[in-house]
């Protein structure tokens, strides 16, 4: 068990940089106790993949990370057998057998581990990391769903590796596709979405101390506005971030016209979008 | 109700929304209960709702479902009830403050002094509609703006935000207003009643021929994101409707590296010429929330298609194709600019299916060719006028494939005026109420 309490979790990943909700606090608490992976679903840059850096640190656990993204195989999640080093040890050419050759290239000398196999071997507490899950190939849940399921792995060649002990599994979605409901049943689901103005205060404070407080006030305020326009794509966390750390460098006390509209496009990433804010902040009206 | 009781009841709720729960994560839920305790409701909350819901979509119906099982108090408010002006003065202060727990005790004692009707002492009903016709919040607007800048708390640039936010702070009490009365019926007319009628639906399971314009607009929020989950699904179908084949030139130039041994076999990517999109669409008042939803969406699909071609049609058919095109960055005033500049109707403004059908036939039969799918969307009613069969046999002969989408329940389907069973023998029909339906549909029979 690596918490105590819900106040556990927020005051220790608080310590490392990162600043939960309730919700947060509490569903990494629970998955902590249940014994269960987190799936965690929320749009870009609200910290999903931080929190999973977060609860690693905390617990003195390696990060095993799995990138997900479109492709992405059992050769590159699970394991692989190194062929090149199989390849050369047959054509060293001992005097041997094939039968004694197969054995010995089909051992563990031969085996690279991707992230999910490195998760479950080894006494060493771990955090698994499957991150933005939604970019896989549906295949690739199978996988997943088989090693969430009894956190252990059949290499046909070798037997099966069983973990003996479980990491602490966090899933990324960016819900740019649905995950199976087979593998939602395995997880706790948690959304982060954008955070209240209080706490993206706080995150702002934490992450940019040079920024005058009331300053930062204003910063979250606009950030706010602009979610509540009905853009393309609204700013996320990180973006307040380096919105925040730009007028910093500029060395902007406050907020003005002029400041807003020549750095807006932190913010913004599309044209039209730009256009928009612009028109519905006034800031043409110079 | 015991704990246990309540979290069951919960689950009973929740699952008669469409949500699936098994018993695997209701028994989750209890251990999360027993983790978390009963001291700090929000925490229970959000326990539960990470046990239960698999989902972000859920989240809407869960809250207020929770709110009813978990209510934050029992009863009346204690104390005397309330004036109106002494409780708009504290109001308003709650809301300048932005002090939640605040507006949440106001609401209470809101629902409780103005929400009462009938004739019984203790009220027959409440109703958060009358709450907030007597109390008005949206009135207090301007006083709390000047009392937040009289405070000193909005100045400068941000102060242009200030009215905007204060409106967000007073649609959050409205809602804490809504779920309160919903607890003060609830504990008249029973718990689970309440659960199971008096919470909305999430939008993908609202009916599209009874969902009001609100639902609609909340609806058409989201075709993009179910358009970008269906251009994956058609995606991965694709991936497997052309894998298999080993491409031998390919396979032997990648063995070289590996000393001429074929390690790696490759696949043959076949690339087939996308399929081309046909949508016949009853634009007619009584099913124009349903095509307007499925045209968007289709829109929103375009790149997954070498041509879409869509037609509209009341009694009269009219190419829509351009509209639709610059609709999308509108997508509220489609339909209305869709029937303000198309040719739909002629003598008469109700639907004929036959008549259309034919016109369509005769004058754009040249759309439809060996690769086109055709959706007909459309419940089918034809004003008792003649189906016209064989417009529709004409249509099936060109096409690929034909299928016909109707938003009315099957058992409606040859009711009244419906020739819908007529024309179910000619092409496939399928029930599609719900945007949820539809995306099944979609994901299913879209030609890849
Ligand atoms: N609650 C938080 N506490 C601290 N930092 C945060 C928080 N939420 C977001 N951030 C910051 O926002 C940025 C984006 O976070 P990231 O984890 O990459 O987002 P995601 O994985 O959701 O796309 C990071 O720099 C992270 O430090
Ligand atoms: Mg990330």
């Amino acid at each position: 068990m690596l918490f105590t309490s819900v106040d556990d979790v927020s005051a220790r990943l608080a310590a490392t940089g990162y600043l939960a909700s309730p919700a947060v606090a509490t569903t990494v608490f629970l998955a902590d106790r249940l014994g269960k992976p987190l799936l965690v679903e929320g749009p870009a840059g609200v910290g999903k993949t931080e929190l999973a850096k977060a609860v690693a640190e905390v617990a003195g656990a390696r990060l095993v990370r799995l990138q997900c993204y479109e492709g992405v195989d059992e050769a590159r999640a699970l394991y692989e057998w190194n062929h090149a080093k199989q390849l050369l040890r047959i054509s060293a050419g001992r005097d041997e057998s094939w039968d004694e050759a197969r054995t010995d290239i089909f051992s563990e000398e031969f085996l690279l581990p991707r992230p999910l196999l490195t998760a479950i071997r080894g006494d060493d507490p771990k955090v698994l990391l499957i991150d933005e899950t939604d970019k896989a190939d549906v295949e690739v849940e199978g996988l997943l769903l088989e090693v969430l399921s009894d956190f252990q792995v059949t290499v046909p060649e070798l037997g099966t590796i069983t973990a003996s002990r479980r990491p602490f599994v966090v899933l990324t979605s960016n819900a740019s596709r649905e995950l199976s409901e087979a593998l939602r049943r395995r997880c706790l689901f948690l959304h982060i979405g954008f955070p209240d103005e209080q706490l993206e205060r706080r995150i702002v404070r934490l992450k940019v101390p040079g920024l005058d407080a009331a300053l930062a006030e204003s910063v979250v305020r606009v950030v706010g506005a602009l979610r509540a326009m009905d853009l393309r794509k609204v700013p996320s966390v990180a973006e307040t971030i380096d919105w925040a750390r730009t007028l910093l460098a500029l060395g902007a006390d406050t907020l003005d016209e002029s400041v807003v509209r020549d750095t807006l496009g932190v913010l913004l990433k599309h044209q039209d979008d730009v256009l928009k804010a612009e028109a519905k902040l006034d800031l043409d009206a110079l | 109700m015991s704990v246990p009781e309540r979290l069951t009841s919960l689950v009973g709720a929740l699952r008669s929304h469409g949500i699936r729960i098994g018993t695997g994560e209701t028994v989750d839920a209890a251990q999360a209960v027993q983790a978390l305790g009963l001291a700090d409701r929000e925490l229970l909350r959000e326990g539960l709702a990470a046990t239960l819901l698999h989902g972000t979509s859920q989240r809407p119906v869960f809250d207020p479902v929770f709110d009813l099982y978990f209510p934050r108090g029992v009863g009346a408010p204690d104390g005397e009830p309330a004036d109106r002006d002494d409780l708009r003065d504290r109001l308003a202060a709650a809301l300048a403050a932005n002090d939640e727990a605040m507006m949440a005790r106001l609401a209470v004692e809101a629902v409780d002094g103005f929400g009462g009707y009938g004739s019984s002492p203790a009220s027959d009903g409440w109703s958060s509609h009358q709450t907030l016709d007597r109390l008005r919040p949206q009135t207090l607007l301007a006083r709390i703006r000047d009392t937040i800048r009289a405070q000193g708390g909005s100045s400068g640039f941000t102060d242009r935000l200030l009215e905007d936010e204060i409106r967000r702070r007073i649609e959050a009490f409205r809602a804490l207003v809504a779920a309160e009365a919903r607890r003060r019926v609830a504990e008249r007319r029973g718990t689970d009643e309440i659960a199971r009628r008096a919470v909305a639906p999430t939008p993908d399971r609202v009916d599209f021929l009874f969902a009001g314009k609100a639902q609609l607009a909340e609806l058409r929020r989201t075709v993009q994101p179910l358009a970008r989950k269906l251009a994956t699904r058609l995606a991965a179908r694709r991936r497997r409707a052309t894998r298999g084949s080993i491409d031998l030139r390919r396979t032997v130039r990648g063995s070289l590296s590996t000393g001429g041994v074929p390690m790696r076999p490759v696949l043959r990517r076949r690339r087939p010429a996308r399929p081309e999109l046909v949508l016949l669409c009853d634009v007619s008042g009584s099913v124009s929330g349903f095509s307007d939803f499925t045209m968007l969406l289709v829109q929103a699909l375009h790149d997954q298609f070498s041509k879409v071609r869509v037609f509209a049609f009341v009694n009269r058919i009219d190419e829509v194709t351009g509209l639709l095109v610059h609709g999308t960055a509108d997508p509220e005033g489609l339909g209305a600019r869709i029937r303000a500049e198309a040719t739909l109707t002629g003598w008469h403004g109700s639907s004929d299916y036959g008549v259309a059908l034919g016109e369509f036939a005769e004058r754009y039969g040249e759309a439809i060719g060996p690769r086109s799918t055709v959706f007909v969307l459309g419940d089918a009613r034809t004003n008792m006028s003649d189906p016209n069969l064989a417009a529709v046999r004409q249509i099936t002969e060109r096409a690929r494939r034909v299928y016909w989408l109707n938003p009315e329940g099957r058992s409606q389907w040859g009711t009244g005026d419906s020739a819908a069973p007529a024309y179910a023998e000619l092409v496939e029909m399928h029930e599609c109420r719900t945007a949820r339906q539809l995306s099944a549909l979609v994901g299913r029979l879209l030609p890849i």
